[in-house]
């Protein structure tokens, strides 16, 4: 048997739980700073504007391109590589007094009259600033709805502790996924926004199989503290738990480089979302779970005569 | 104890298996170029348009792979793209007006596989190319128009009942309009005659300062039945318009109360698509004032029912206030020539334009109309509520005399050439707006960087696939096989499901999606091989040990997706667009995975080693 984790002996993950709370706190002020101070690189979906993503048969010198679009009353055009150096994307925040609609158009007129070969039109964006406000809004609307409807559901199926630790990792998460798009600017567009999203499913997805373990070790055994018990559960999930954090990542890498800068954003998102989220299953929820003081009596159920409860079970 | 399954069991899943491996099957086959032909209006294709479809590749020695008359379409596949090309062009040059030729890829499914509704993938447009517009209508110039009209109709109401009012004019505050009277009396007489034939409306009296004040305003369903109109108007004739462009396969549909999603696969050049949905335009015809000197018009002496337009050339028209008929009454208008060859624009109108143009023409024979065509420009500004501000632009198009007492259908003679009467039947189709809509977002998407999207999906899905499977097969050996047969039945599933459910389109967001799918869906399968371990560190027995790794990790399976699950159903309520995309296949992956991961792996586990006894070890 290929084995992770030899260990016969259950990991005390209690020890470290004070400094790991010292961590999260850390990582949580520099991300809430960042943000207070940085906001985020807000996407075309959000801001609204007009962007042009170009291809050229040779790499693109961006400083003659800024020249023509500059010459070309573009002077604010926002020219950079993406993806290759034969790829470049301009773009333009909303102006006034024009028809935003028609801007990408001009734009690409301008580069086919300069002499810069052949021009491939990849793609052109225009989003008017009202829908941009009503995507935010949208997007800021889904966020709070899940995390409403998911607290919702695992207070009805767990014990009020576990569900405020498993919330509150939630929050965790997010807020230092965030951070980390703040601190390092990077876009943030909608399709970030549902990896979020993803996050916050994938990160419950980790603490409730902790929690499941606890609930079940709390039943099993007798006589142990909480924190042993929470000990034990986390060493006997975490195998599991290594393992589907690392296939999740080996896919998210092969999405990350060889899925095309459109995915970037995305992928981004949910690599730090995915290893944040491991970390906060273990050290965020559980601990947490702990402070609140979740012991044995809270997780013994009532017992009720189930129909069937002596057949096999179907699967 | 044994592991084993009921028959009945391995019969589901194998229906099941089979039933998805079959509608994802359609995905495996390729593409037709082809050509479509499609009618705009006026004309229609039949039996005979694919004789002579038929004819002209003949003739161009074109032999098309089949060419089939579908939902009043003709489909032309050929064998090859150049083929294809060459193909467009004959027979968009010799099939005539009235007809639209587009380019298209048609999927070649076997026969067998469509008539049970078999389909390859929807590709949303990331993927394939196009173009995306979100359009608005700008309902504060619908509401406008509709008092426009009020104004009009009381106006003639009370004339012709000979109650006599002081002034009547637009409710600037409210949607309707203000009466002014000099006695109670003659107002009342007014409510009491206006009130029974103007339901839908609302009337409230004031007084001040001895003017009496009556307001007519719409009630709230007939406001919201105004904005509908408005709206379904926008609606039908954007479809229309898309139809001019020839695209294969277009999408326009409503999109909350007051916007529009025009989508465009295949659209290349986008500046002459926006040109022709974007041109929010009205017309009107109006009689014009012939008594009034130009020149004196032009120094500032002008009656105050007329005013001065300009035609393209840039010659001055002086035209009377008075509308004759708005755009909207138009059915359609067509070019063609007169017996003598000269251009001509043949215009068909509703029952009720007809009758407005038969009372107006009966008097003016011999009198000349002008026909107004009237843009709609965004200035940039915005409005108190924060939407664009419109700017009226406003131009003869065309200036005809009466000739007879027209009726629902005439048309205007006397064009310089046929491209203007080409133009101007463009233009008066164009132009039945009531309410401008303007774009409020724009999605292009190149059809290489499509195709490109679409290499790198596959791609991006290939290599993880593949690093998942090796470490499954290197960390749990037999068992690993297992649960990697079950995650390619997976991706087999997801594909089959999307191709089955009709409006499930591919996006980029959703390949992620299936991409995270792979890497999540093992979850389970780790989940049950773990505990299967710990149940056999215990000392269980290797059958007890199969049997209490799946039921004691059920629950924390089924707890973990619904969460999941939950996240993807809000980010499909509430999301657009490519979001939407990856819901979908977040969702549908989710389902699946615990499908073929649970059930699935069982049912392969339980024929493999639940049946016997003699194992004494087992590879996982």
């Amino acid at each position: 048997m290929f084995e992770l984790i030899k260990s016969k002996q259950t990991i005390d993950f209690m020890k470290y739980a004070k400094p790991a709370t010292w961590f999260s706190i850390l990582l949580i002020v520099i991300s809430l700073g960042s943000l207070s101070t940085k906001w985020l690189n807000w996407g075309l979906d959000f801001t609204g504007g007009t962007l042009i993503e170009v291809g050229f048969d040779q790499p693109a010198n961006l400083t003659d391109l800024r020249e023509t679009l500059a010459a070309a009353e573009f002077p604010d055009a926002v020219v950079q590589h993406f993806g290759s150096s034969h790829e470049v994307m301009v773009r333009l925040a909303p102006r006034e007094g024009v028809k935003g609609q028609t801007i990408g158009n001009q734009v690409l007129n301008a580069l086919n009259a300069a002499d810069f070969g052949n021009v491939d039109m990849r793609r052109i964006e225009f989003v008017g600033p009202n829908v941009g406000a009503e995507l935010a809004e949208n997007g800021g609307l889904a966020i709070i709805i899940a995390l409403v409807c998911i607290m919702l559901y695992v207070s009805m199926r767990f014990e009020w502790r576990l569900a405020m630790g498993s919330v509150l990792a939630l929050a965790h998460d997010i807020i230092i996924t965030l951070g980390v798009f703040s601190l390092f600017q990077i876009e943030f567009d909608l399709t970030v926004l549902a990896a979020l999203l993803a996050v916050v499913g994938y990160s419950l997805n980790d603490t409730i199989v902790v929690f499941d373990r606890i609930r079940e070790n709390f039943r099993l055994i007798a006589t142990a503290t909480p924190e042993e018990i929470v000990n034990q559960s986390l060493t006997q999930t975490l195998s599991r738990t290594i393992i589907t954090s690392g296939t999740t990542i080996f896919v998210l890498i092969s999405l990350f480089v060889v899925g095309g800068a459109l995915i970037h954003g995305f992928a981004t998102a949910l690599l730090i979302g995915v290893g944040v989220g491991t970390y906060s299953s273990i050290y965020v929820a559980s601990a947490l779970a702990i402070k609140l003081g979740i012991s044995r009596e809270h997780m013994i159920p009532e017992v009720v005569e189930k129909e069937g409860a002596d057949q096999d079970p179907l699967m | 104890m044994l592991n084993k399954y009921p028959l009945w069991k391995y019969l589901l899943l194998g229906f099941i298996v089979l039933l998805t491996l079959v509608y994802a099957a359609p995905n495996l086959y390729g593409e037709d170029p082809a050509v479509q032909v499609s009618a705009t209006r006026g004309a229609k294709v039949e039996l005979s348009t694919l004789d002579k479809v038929q004819d002209i590749l003949k003739q161009a020695d074109i032999s098309p792979k089949s060419t089939i008359l579908e939902n009043g379409q003709i489909l032309v596949r050929l064998s090859s793209s150049e083929d294809q090309l060459i193909a467009r062009e004959t027979i968009s040059s010799q099939i005539g007006d009235g007809f639209v030729t587009a380019l298209n890829l048609a999927p070649s499914t076997p026969g067998w596989l469509e008539s049970i509704g078999g389909s390859p993938l929807k590709l949303g447009l990331d993927l394939r190319g196009g173009v995306h517009f979100l359009m608005e209508v700008d309902m504060d110039e619908a509401i406008s128009k509709e008092q426009d009209q009020m104004v009009q109709d009381l106006r003639a109401e009370l004339r012709e009942q000979k109650i006599r009012f002081r002034g009547i004019e637009k409710d600037t505050s409210a949607t309707g309009v203000v009466l002014r009277f000099t006695s109670q009396d003659i107002l009342n007489n007014a409510v009491d005659y206006l009130k029974p034939i103007n339901p839908g409306y609302s009337f409230q009296e004031k007084e001040s300062s001895g003017v009496f004040y009556l307001t007519v305003a719409m009630t709230e369903e007939k406001l919201k039945s105004s904005k509908e109109d408005a709206l379904q108007q926008n609606l039908s004739i954007l479809r229309n318009r898309v139809n001019e462009l020839g695209v294969a396969e277009p999408l326009v549909q409503r999109q909350g109360l007051d916007r529009i999603v025009v989508e465009l696969p295949g659209i290349q050049d986008t500046a002459r698509a926006k040109e022709i949905l974007g041109a929010t335009a009205t017309l009107e015809f109006h009689p014009v004032d012939s008594e009034t000197d130009v020149s004196d018009a032009l120094s500032g002496r002008i009656p105050a029912s007329s005013i001065i337009y300009k035609e393209r050339s840039g010659r001055p028209v002086v035209i009377k206030k008075k509308i004759i008929l708005t755009g909207n009454h138009i059915v359609d208008a067509q070019s063609g020539a007169d017996e003598y060859g000269r251009a001509q624009v043949n215009i068909s109108l509703d029952s009720k334009g007809g009758s407005k143009m038969s009372r107006f023409t009966k008097d003016n024979i011999g009198k000349p109309m002008a026909t107004l065509f009237i843009e709609y420009m965004p200035t940039g500004k915005k409005k108190a509520n924060g939407k664009a501000e419109t700017e009226k632009r406003i131009e003869v198009a065309n200036v005809a005399t009466i000739q007879a007492q027209l009726g629902r259908s005439f048309r205007i003679t006397g064009l310089d050439n046929a491209a203007e009467a080409h133009n101007l039947a463009l233009l008066l189709r164009a132009g039945a707006l009531t309410a401008p809509i303007q774009i409020v977002e724009e999605r292009t998407i190149g059809p290489s960087l499509g195709q490109q999207n679409i290499d790198n999906g596959i791609k991006a899905m290939v290599y993880g696939l593949l690093a998942v499977v090796l470490f499954m097969f290197v960390y749990y050996r037999k068992f690993g096989v297992v649960a990697n047969t079950a995650l390619i039945f997976n991706i087999v599933m997801i594909v089959g499901l999307m191709s089955m459910i009709p409006g499930a389109t591919l996006t980029l967001p959703g390949i992620a999606g299936i991409v995270l799918t792979i890497g999540m869906a093992v979850d389970a399968n780790v989940l049950i091989f773990e505990r299967i371990r710990e149940e056999l560190k215990a000392g269980k027995s290797i059958q007890r040990a199969i049997n209490e790794g799946y039921s004691n990790a059920l629950s924390t399976i089924a707890d973990a997706n619904i969460t999941t699950f939950i996240t993807a159903v809000i980010l499909f309520a509430v999301g657009t667009g490519p979001v939407k995309g990856f819901a979908v296949t977040l969702a549908i992956g989710i389902l699946t995975s615990m499908f073929t991961s649970i059930f699935g792996t069982r049912a392969i586990v339980n024929a493999l080693w639940g049946g016997r006894n003699d194992i004494k070890k087992l590879s996982i």
